[in-house]
C-alpha cells in the first residue's frame, strides 16, 4: 500500500494526463468516453473521457464551477448527456442500479414519510414484496450498526441523522455504485467529521464503487482511493492521483506524512488549475 | 416569556367586549331596541339553538357549506392537479382563474339564479364555483411547486413518471392543498350566508339573521350573527386539526 508518491514535475506545468484512468489501471466499472455537455451554449464537458475503477472510491475535487457535480449528474442521469456514451460494465444506466446521495437531505428524503418508509420505498420502487423489503431493511440497518429510532420522521432527526437515512436509501438495493453529492456540506464540522467515519465505515462493509463530490480536499484525499482533479471548463482530468493510504483511517491519518504530502500535491493541482496557467 | 397564566389572556377581550357592550347598554348609546343587554343576545342564542328556529337554520346552513366544498373538492382537486402537471398549461388559462378568483361571487348571483332558478340548488353552486377557484389554484400551485430534488430523487430510484405523481408530487402538494381547503371552506360559508338572505331562502343562517332584522327582533338577530361567527370559527379550528395530523410535516 505504500506505493511511491508521485513527484510533481514543476518545470513541466503544462503536463497533463491524457489516459481517462487511473495510473495503476484497475479493471474499470464505468467507463465515460466523448463525454459532451453544454449549458447555453457554454461547454461543461467536450470529449470527455473517464474510467472509474470498480469497488473503489473515488472524490472528484475542482475549481468552483467546473462541473464537479454536473459529471455526477450526467453519469448517473439526472442531467441528460449532449453527446457521448457512458457505460456501467457495458451497461447503459438503465441496465444497472445506481444509487445517489443529495447534498439537501432536507429536500431529499420524503416528510411524509418515517425514516424506516423512507428506506422502505427504494425496494417497494423495485417490486420487492413488503415483508421482504422490511426484513433488508432491518438486515442494513443491523449491518451497519445504525443506531437512530427509524420510526420517527425525517423532520424530527438531526442533519447528520436524516443523511445517514438517506445514505442508507440509497444502499438498500445494493446499488453497483453509489454517487455522493456534497454529502455533508450542510452539516456542522462536527457531524461532518462523524459522518465521514460513518462513509468510510460503510464503504469498507459493502465495497461498493463510490463517486463521492467534495468542496473539501481533506475530505476527498481521507475518503477517496483515488482523487479525481478536474480542470476549470471545459473540464478536463488534471489528475487522477491515488491514494495509498491503508484503511481504516483515522485522525493519525490526517497528520501522517504520506497524507499531507498527497493532499498538499493535490492542492498545488487545483491550484495551479485554478489560475488556469 | 409565559407564564402559566397566559393562557387565560384571550378571554381578556371577549370579557371588554361584554362590558364595553353592557356600557354602551347602561348608558343608552344606542336605541335599546337597536343593541340590547348582551344577556338577551345569550338567552335568544340558547333558546334559539335549543329547539328553537335557530337550530334548524344552523344546519341547513352546514349542509350548504358541506354539500358546496363536496361538489368543488370533487371538480377543482383533479383539474388543479392536471393543471399543475403540465406549468404551460396553466399559464393558459391563469389569466382566467385569477380573474374569476377575484371576481366578488356575490356578482354571480344573478346569472346563477336564471341558470339554476331560486332554490337550494343555485346558492350551493355559487358558493362551489367561489370555493372551487380558491382549491384550484392552490392545487395546482402545490403541484407546480413540488420539490425538485424529491422529484430527482424519486426518479433516480427508479420511479416511473406515474409513480413519481402518486407518490411525490401529490403528497408534496398536501401542504399547499389544505391551506386552499381551508379558505375554500370560510369563502364558501360566507357565500352560503349571503345567499340565504338575499336568494329567496326560507332557512338558513342568512335567512334568519335577515329575517330578525325585519321583525326587529334584535336578540334573535344576534344570536344569529353570533351562530354565524361560531360557525365560521368552528369550521376553521376543526379543519386546521385535520389538517395538522394529516399533513404532519407541513412547515418543517
Amino acid at each position: 500500500m505504500n506505493a511511491p508518491l508521485p513527484v510533481t514535475d514543476t518545470a513541466a506545468p503544462q503536463r497533463v494526463r491524457q489516459l481517462p484512468g487511473p495510473a495503476d489501471k484497475p479493471p474499470a466499472h464505468i467507463t465515460v468516453r466523448g463525454l459532451y455537455k453544454n449549458f447555453n451554449g457554454s461547454v461543461i464537458y467536450e470529449n470527455f473521457d473517464l474510467d472509474i475503477p470498480r469497488g473503489k472510491f473515488v472524490s472528484v475535487f475542482g475549481p468552483n464551477g467546473c462541473g464537479k457535480s454536473t459529471l455526477i449528474n450526467l453519469i448517473s442521469g439526472l442531467i441528460p448527456i449532449d453527446g457521448g456514451e457512458i457505460l456501467f460494465d457495458g451497461k447503459t444506466l438503465a441496465e444497472t442500479r445506481i444509487g445517489y446521495v443529495f447534498q439537501n437531505y432536507r429536500e431529499a428524503l420524503f416528510p411524509w414519510m418515517t425514516a424506516f418508509a423512507n428506506i422502505e420505498y427504494a425496494l417497494k420502487l423495485r417490486h420487492v414484496p413488503k415483508p421482504e423489503a422490511q426484513e433488508r431493511v432491518r438486515k442494513l440497518v443491523a449491518h451497519l450498526g445504525v443506531q437512530i429510532d427509524l420510526t420517527l420522521f425525517p423532520y424530527q432527526m438531526s442533519g447528520g441523522q436524516q443523511q445517514l437515512v438517506s445514505i442508507m436509501r440509497a444502499l438498500v438495493v445494493e446499488p453497483e455504485v453509489l454517487f455522493l453529492d456534497e454529502p455533508f456540506s450542510a452539516l456542522d464540522y462536527e457531524m461532518t467529521l462523524f459522518m465521514r467515519e460513518q462513509l468510510q465505515r460503510i464503504f469498507e462493509e459493502t465495497g461498493t464503487t463510490m463517486v463521492l463530490v467534495s468542496h473539501d480536499l481533506e475530505e476527498a484525499v481521507y475518503l477517496a482511493d483515488y482523487v479525481l482533479l478536474l480542470s476549470r471548463r471545459p473540464a478536463r482530468i488534471a489528475e487522477y492521483q491515488m491514494v495509498p493510504v491503508a484503511r481504516p483511517r483515522n485522525d493519525a491519518t490526517l497528520a501522517s506524512p504520506d497524507f499531507v504530502e498527497l493532499k498538499r500535491h493535490c492542492l498545488e493541482i487545483f491550484q495551479r488549475e485554478v489560475r488556469g496557467s | 416569556m409565559t407564564r402559566p397564566s397566559d393562557r387565560y389572556l384571550p378571554f381578556i377581550g371577549v370579557l371588554a367586549l361584554v362590558f364595553f357592550w353592557y356600557l354602551g347598554w347602561a348608558m343608552r348609546v344606542v336605541d335599546p331596541v337597536l343593541l340590547p343587554p348582551p344577556h338577551a343576545a345569550a338567552i335568544a342564542l340558547w333558546k334559539g339553538l335549543n329547539g328553537g328556529k335557530l337550530y334548524a337554520d344552523f344546519g341547513f346552513t352546514i349542509w350548504r357549506t358541506i354539500a358546496s366544498i363536496l361538489i368543488a373538492c370533487v371538480i377543482a382537486i383533479p383539474l388543479g392537479i392536471v393543471l399543475g402537471a403540465s406549468e404551460r398549461l396553466y399559464r393558459s388559462v391563469e389569466f382566467i382563474i385569477d380573474f374569476f378568483r377575484s371576481t366578488p361571487a356575490s356578482a354571480m348571483f344573478p346569472l346563477f339564479l336564471v341558470i339554476f332558478g331560486v332554490g337550494d340548488r343555485t346558492k350551493i353552486y355559487v358558493a362551489a364555483f367561489g370555493a372551487g377557484l380558491v382549491i384550484l389554484f392552490n392545487v395546482a400551485y402545490g403541484v407546480m411547486n413540488a420539490r425538485k430534488t424529491r422529484i430527482l430523487a424519486a426518479q433516480i430510484m427508479g420511479a416511473s413518471r406515474w409513480r413519481v405523481m402518486m407518490d411525490v408530487v401529490l403528497m408534496e402538494s398536501m401542504p399547499q392543498t389544505f391551506v386552499g381547503l381551508r379558505n375554500g371552506i370560510s369563502l364558501a360559508l360566507v357565500i352560503v350566508v349571503v345567499a340565504e338572505m338575499f336568494l329567496g331562502s326560507v332557512n338558513g343562517i342568512g335567512h334568519r339573521v335577515f329575517e330578525a332584522q325585519q321583525m326587529f327582533d334584535m336578540p334573535d338577530m344576534y344570536a344569529a350573527i353570533f351562530a354565524a361567527g361560531a360557525l365560521g370559527y368552528g369550521l376553521n379550528f376543526l379543519f386546521l386539526i385535520f389538517e395538522k395530523s394529516f399533513v404532519h410535516w407541513s412547515g418543517k
